[in-house]
């Protein structure tokens, strides 16, 4: 007979995969994005950009704009300047990062090309773009500031001049010992990498409704955001209008990745715009608007080194990382996190002790770098593990073997980083070896030598990662932003028995509602198909962090344990009084009371809202039910919850042309608790494929005089379904222990690793020829360059 | 330039007939005037395929057609598709293999999915890959796309043999 699994338990949900309830909308067309969103006497705004990458503004003629028809406001920096405060993109504990203040438009300088300048409202985004086209801005050209090293040479224009320098952060991480260790070790390598600026082309580009009534001083702001209430506070704060007539409502978003949680110049005066015109006004950014105006990505140059002993063992690590973003530090998140998490988390999955970096953060003529998918983790681990594959070519080691000699042993847990991360328990050992029989590894290299001889060049890489996921207020708190690392949860049972989940994490299509449902349906007893969960809106679900940092499942699917087991001892409590019994005595399951030794059912849960809800009077005296709970969960114990892994890339390379065709992608990922497995592997293939763009395609290319030069879809590259290769997934699972659920994060996993392994793998195939790679994208002409035919 | 210019075409089975600005996109057209949101514009370029909409049995990029240009044609978006149940299957096969996520690309991902099975054959996932090669979508990597249309196809096939043999038992 066959042993029962947990999932076979009644209302059990967790660990099982089952398909988005929501998802059916959107395939019948019904999605409700804010693209779509009509308002009454709604208004849209075109926006006037700078040309220049950095100049003064000498004047503004808009009074030809003014007459145009259709045409209701037209609004320069100086008028919105009255209205909203500064804001300044720092953080404290990043010790004397430094940032200029920022405004919706500018009102003296533009300093990135594309900058929104000046505002105009009408009928209709036609006849605003029409009417946008005869502003006529006088600008005053100023040496532009792009090249990373130019901004930091003594004499350099400096953006902001208050601010003394083009330097934003500048740390420094030091175990001690570095020079020692290199100057007494075995072998050496190094490398200069490089990592061009990409972006996130969402599908659906940013778009916000802003809509103001000055009869109640109520502002309501329909914005695809995935951090609804940050942006509560941020309108609130910044326009003076008081919190609790601040509504920001999230609807459907068509792709965010990290780029839709930062302050966006449009997005802020659009909400100014609203308040001068007591109507609801509208933008949507067209695509290249997009490519000029949303954060752009990475960014870095970084020379590191590895010191390794004659035995093979990895001794320690050198890192130099110099990173641009723009003219001025992001909001309110910084664009230090992605610098940060970069020099952190080098060689974070290995055994060495030395460790010695140092971070330069660059201000340059250039659209704003900050925050997106896997922030920082994708360089950190492709430095570390293309240092790493050079010793093991050094060292005539194979590239499993110099890992597994040199990655932490799985039960050297808990333990910390040399940068100081702790890590409570990972599987590192346990997911290279899985990955090694997934890949059918010696078959691969046999084939691999095989087809050589007949002038097919093969590559195989990996890569091994940790991923920092569940951040608590380590993360932004204690920096003074006010970013939530805590989330929260109402839940409540209808008179008809249905329950309503209302919760501040949010829905991006990566399955928060449903897994939300799924846990509150296990842990109350009742079938998900009675659960309603209500997200992105922040005047009905509890304030909350909503989703960033890979948070959602395991802070926002704790908060929902809880609060589901806080409800159930209250519906227990009152069964209880309903039936006579002791409540330990009974259960819920199947949406039925029932007796917890015999599962004999007693009483409907529907019949006891009934009761509740109608015939309070048949209930014993004193007896007030509560069927609906509000919880909050912090998450507390290690700052984060680190994950770990390992990818595995087959590719092949076409020597003369410079093209790579991808083979296969192999994943390993330990997500700790896996609630739906379909939804976890289709974030880890998303993910993979964001990686893959930014190995061979994607880059934002900028000009010398600060101009991108490829702001399209038609001239930026992104994956597309014939380039991308099938994707097989395994897991291991190792839930954190410091929540019940025990899951940790998962959506940046994919993305942390594939771009690494990618380049070990391009690094593998060219090997014969002598040449190496180390920069991001790996076009075919920067291969054919490697390969010295150019 | 811009005074309207009257238009009559069919949408989704219904006879409309309006004044549009000659300037303004079948996208711009369905999605405004008609209230259709269900085709969503990526681009407005012809590149990211999120636009896609049946034009006189043709999958073509609303964003690149005049609404002028498609006086007296048929039309249908994802939601007539929907409404008639032309690609029920496909969009169930789309929810259990969860091939979307913030299913922004999606409607366009149908139209291409529609079109290419509305040919004879099973197409290999290398063709399936290749029909989508002008379909964007920045969320899922595309694999179980490919799947959810794979799916899709043997099943179709497979009814059909199944029905053939029916006949021919008949
Ligand atoms: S909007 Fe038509 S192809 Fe992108
Ligand atoms: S599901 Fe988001 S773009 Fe395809």
């Amino acid at each position: 007979m066959n042993a029962l699994t947990s999932l076979d338990r009644p209302n059990s949900y967790i660990g099982r995969s089952v398909p988005r309830p929501n998802a059916k909308r959107l395939l019948a067309g019904r999605g409700r994005y804010v693209t779509d969103f009509v308002l009454p006497r709604m208004l849209h705004v075109a926006y006037v950009r700078s040309p220049y990458a950095h100049a003064r503004i000498v004047s503004i003629d808009a009074q030809a704009a003014r007459e145009m028809p259709g045409v209701k406001l037209v609004a320069t920096g100086q008028d919105l300047a009255r209205l909203c405060t500064p804001w300044v993109g720092t953080m404290d504990h990043f010790k004397g990062m430094k940032s200029p203040p920022q405004l919706p438009l500018p009102v003296d300088k533009v300093v990135w090309s594309g900058q929104a300048v000046v505002a105009v409202v009408a009928d209709t985004r036609a006849l605003a773009e029409d009417a946008a086209e005869t502003v006529a801005i006088e600008f005053d050209e100023l040496p532009v500031v792009v090249d990373i090293d130019a901004a930091r040479m003594p004499g350099s224009p400096v953006i902001s001049p208050e601010l003394g320098s083009n330097l934003c952060f500048h740390g420094k991480i030091d175990t001690g010992g570095v020079d020692d260790v290199f100057a007494n070790a075995a072998h050496i390598v190094e490398e200069e990498f490089h990592f061009g600026r990409h972006t996130a082309v969402t599908m659906e580009p940013r778009a916000i409704i802003a809509d103001y009534d000055a009869s109640e001083q109520q502002l309501t702001v329909h914005h695809a955001t995935q951090t609804p209430y940050q942006f509560q506070d941020i309108y609130s704060r910044h326009y003076g209008i008081p919190e609790s007539r601040v509504r920001v409502i999230a609807p459907d978003i068509g792709g965010s990745f990290g780029m839709k949680l930062h302050m966006y110049h449009e997005d802020m005066a659009v909400v100014g715009l609203s308040i001068m015109l007591g109507r609801p006004v509208k933008y949507v950014a067209d695509r290249i608007e997009s490519f000029v105006s949303d954060i752009h990505a990475r960014d870095h140059r970084v020379r590191a080194r590895m010191a390794v002993d004659a035995d093979g063992e990895i001794l320690a690590m050198d890192v130099e990382d110099v990173t641009a973003i723009g003219a001025f530090s992001a909001y309110p998140r910084t664009s230090v996190v992605e610098g940060n998490q970069v020099y952190r988390l080098m060689g974070a999955p290995y055994t060495f002790r030395n460790y010695r970096a140092d971070l330069q953060v660059v201000f340059q003529n250039k659209v704003q770098m900050s925050q997106y998918r896997a922030v920082g983790h994708p360089i950190a681990c492709a430095v570390t593990e293309r240092l790493v594959d050079m010793i093991a070519a050094k060292t005539a080691r194979d590239v499993f073997e110099i890992r597994s000699g040199n990655l932490i042993p799985d039960d050297a847990y808990p333990c910390t980083s040399p940068t100081g991360y702790q890590f409570e328990a990972l599987s590192h050992h346990a997911c290279l070896a899985k990955l090694r029989q997934m890949m059918d590894y010696d078959r691969l290299r046999a084939e691999q030598a095989q087809l050589r001889s007949k002038g097919i060049h093969r590559g195989i890489g990996i890569a091994t990662f940790v991923e920092i996921t569940n951040p608590g207020p380590a993360f932004y708190g204690v920096g003074g932003a006010r970013i939530s690392s805590q989330d929260g949860a109402i839940i409540k049972i209808t008179p008809s028995g249905d329950v309503r989940c209302l919760i501040s994490v949010t829905e991006l299509g990566q399955g928060t509602e449903t897994i939300i449902g799924q846990i509150v349906a296990e842990h109350l007893g009742v079938d998900r198909n009675r659960i309603k969960v209500i997200t992105g809106d922040t005047e009905t679900t509890p304030h909350g962090g909503a989703t960033y940092a890979c948070r959602g499942a395991g802070i926002g699917g704790e908060t929902a344990l809880q609060a589901a087991l806080k409800l159930k001892a209250n519906v227990l409590s009152v069964a209880g009084a309903i039936l006579q019994e002791a409540s330990e005595k009974l259960d819920i399951q199947n949406g039925w009371i029932i007796d917890a030794a015999t599962m004999h059912p007693r009483v409907e849960l529907a019949e006891i809202a009934r009761i509740v809800y109608f015939r309070s009077d048949t209930l014993p005296p004193g007896t007030q039910a509560q069927l609906s709970v509000t919880h909050h969960y912090a998450p507390q114990g290690y700052p984060f919850a680190f994950t770990n892994g390992v990818q595995g890339c087959h590719l092949e390379l076409d020597v003369e042309t410079g093209l790579v065709n991808i083979l296969k992608v192999w994943v390993v990922e330990d997500c700790g608790r896996i609630i739906n497995p379909l939804l976890v592997d289709e974030q880890i293939r998303g993910g993979v494929v964001q990686g893959l763009g930014a190995a061979f395609f994607e880059e934002c290319a900028y000009g010398d005089n600060g101009q991108l030069t490829n702001g399209s879809l038609a001239d930026y590259l992104v994956p597309m379904a014939v380039e991308m290769p099938d994707i097989e997934i395994g897991h291991v699972e190792t839930p954190t222990l410091d929540t019940q659920l025990g899951a940790k994060g998962v959506g940046e996993a994919g993305t942390a690793a594939a771009s690494a392994a990618a380049l070990n793998a391009v690094n593998d195939a060219m090997a014969p020829f002598g040449g190496s790679i180390a920069q991001l994208p790996m076009t075919p002409a920067r291969i054919l360059k490697a390969l010295g035919h150019i | 330039m811009s005074e309207p210019i009257n238009v009559s075409m069919t949408v989704n089975g219904s006879r409309v007939s309006c004044g549009v600005e000659p300037r303004s996109t079948l996208a711009d057209f369905l999605r405004q005037t008609l209230a259709l949101t269900g085709t969503h514009t990526g681009c407005e370029m012809g590149v990211c395929g999120a636009c896609l909409v049946v034009v006189d049995g043709r999958v073509v990029h609303s964003c690149l057609m005049f609404a002028v240009q498609a006086g007296g044609s048929v039309i249908e978006t994802v939601e007539g598709l929907t409404e008639r149940a032309a690609i029920a299957d496909l969009q169930d096969a789309f929810h259990l293999r969860n091939a979307l996520q913030c299913g922004f690309c999606t409607p366009g991902m149908l139209m291409t999915a529609y079109s290419l099975l509305s040919q004879p054959g099973i197409p290999t996932r290398d063709e399936i890959r290749d029909a989508l090669s002008g379909n964007y979508c920045r969320c899922t990597g595309y694999e179980a796309i490919v799947d959810a249309i794979e799916n899709v196809a043997r099943d179709r096939d497979a009814a059909s043999i199944a029905q053939t043999r029916e006949e021919a038992g008949a």
